[in-house]
């Protein structure tokens, strides 16, 4: 990691990967939005911070002034080198319209609720699996043992990779998100040995063909006939083993990390099951793990701010789902909220593809998790750790289980 | 109380059909749309319409009447 100034004021100089923000960002936000609604930094390069809802969504609907040609924000401006438009590195959620809209309608069957719901029975078991796995003890890891898990093997089973290779996945997606404050000659080389790992399954695939998105991407055909392009197709298989997994590992992680130092809304949640689906809203508004970018097309002044071409925009959703001028009492969490417009998967055009699966997920994890160890607390509060980087969620997170 | 969906709006959240499954089902595509003609009567299922409404986060809900 480099060394690099602490951050002094968030409103002209905003880092997400700032220790402070890391730790706990609602506070920046939360001043952020009082004085400062669309925040600067001259890091990465430049860039802006929308802190509102209205922010958030005006820039995410707006597809003229802004692309998605690069979502991750990594040092200095991406420039000539950044795959170009329409497709991007990881289509769809890095292509722009219009093909945008063919990549999508590509890939969303696989992940309507559908197809995913069916999975639920096996995700179940894989949650009571772990957790027996997890033993009888009374100290348990609920991060790396239990959250971790279960979108590895999700996304592993999707894409029809090696079960065995699960452990690389987690390497990989630590690799690109969280290294994003490596100089770039160091995260390519870095990022080679996932580009290697991919093109030998791509390759068994191709060898044997199977029922799974990788078989299905290799034989499907465009509207005009056309085979995808080896890079598109590459390209959706790295933006589903990146943003299937550290997700929803966050927002597991990061919810049993409310229940463990909110013992009243986990006896609740124990003890009336049917609050599940408005907590399981209120879990994604409250810990929304992920933040997105986009990149000025051309200068403009926009939102009041002198936007320049390649500035970053860091579209903050876990900061528009605490704005108080659409959420009531925004910074508290309130297990049985009905009215919940929070924007956790993003909106407009690129609304996350695999929702319904992370939605799942999450679900059937908490139920399982809670029936198995209705009491736990945290085991040493200050030792828990948050992901830095634009996927924000509790890593380490040892739990004491209580009688 | 008439229910639809406006499909240039709907980004297949997948709120609708969560909190109503009786009025919202979803596509091929996960998107939502509304089950037979949209008329619903019943009290206790306008009040899930509403709600749904006020959950779409692409405001893609429009509700006629009452």
């Amino acid at each position: 990691m480099t060394i690099k100034p602490p951050v002094g004021d968030f409103a002209t100089d905003w880092d997400h990967t700032d220790p402070q923000w890391v730790a706990n960002p609602y506070p920046i936000w939360e001043d952020l939005r009082g004085r400062c609604p669309v925040a600067h930094t001259d890091r990465y390069g430049g860039g802006w911070f929308p802190s509102t809802y209205e922010g958030v969504a005006a820039v995410a609907n707006d597809t003229e002034n802004f692309t998605s040609r690069t979502v991750v924000i990594g040092n200095g401006r991406p420039g000539e080198d950044a795959p170009p438009a329409p497709i991007g590195v990881a289509p769809p959620i890095s292509s722009d319209p219009p093909f945008h809209q063919i990549a999508r309608r590509l890939i969303l069957p696989a992940f309507a609720p559908g197809p995913v719901n069916a999975l639920e029975p096996q995700i179940r078991e894989l949650c009571n699996h772990l957790l027996d796995e997890m033993g009888a003890g009374l100290d348990i890891n609920a991060g790396d043992d239990f959250a971790a898990h279960i979108p590895v093997w999700v996304i592993a089973k999707m894409l029809g990779f090696p079960d065995e290779d699960r452990d690389l996945f987690r390497e990989f997606v630590h690799i690109v998100l969280e290294g994003v404050d490596e100089p770039q000659e160091q995260r390519i080389v870095s990022f080679q040995p996932v580009l290697d790992y991919i093109e030998r399954q791509i390759e068994d695939h191709v060898a044997n063909p199977r029922d799974d998105l990788t078989s299905y991407m290799l034989n499907v055909e465009l509207p005009n006939g056309d085979k995808l392009l080896p890079e598109h197709i590459f390209g959706t298989i790295i933006l589903t083993l990146i943003a299937g997994i550290d997700t929803t590992w966050s927002a597991i992680s990061s919810s049993i990390w409310h229940l463990a130092t909110h013992p009243a809304d986990l006896e609740r949640l124990v003890n009336e099951p049917e609050l599940m689906p408005l907590a399981v809203e209120e879990f994604l508004r409250f810990y929304a793990p992920v933040s997105m970018a986009r990149l000025v097309k051309e200068d403009m002044d926009y939102l009041g701010c002198p936007m320049k071409k390649d500035d970053w925009i860091l579209l903050g959703f876990p900061a528009a789902n605490r704005d108080p001028a659409v959420f009531e009492n925004a910074d508290q969490f309130i297990i049985d909220r009905e009215v919940n417009r929070h924007v956790t998967f993003g909106l407009g055009i690129h609304r996350c593809a695999g929702s319904n699966l992370a939605r799942l997920e999450l679900r059937v994890a908490l139920e399982e998790f809670i029936k198995r160890f209705p009491k736990f607390e945290l085991s040493d509060p200050a030792a828990v750790t948050f992901s830095q980087g634009q996927v924000r969620g509790a890593r380490f997170l040892p739990l004491t289980v209580l009688n | 109380m008439k229910v639809t969906i406006d499909a240039a709006r709907c980004q297949g959240q997948g709120r609708c059909f969560g909190i109503a499954p009786e009025i919202f089902d979803f596509d091929d595509l996960g998107n939502g749309v509304v089950i037979g003609d949209g008329i619903v009567d019943d009290e206790e299922l306008k009040s899930k319409a509403r709600l749904a409404q006020a959950n779409c986060p692409e405001h893609a809900i429009n509700i006629e009447g009452n």
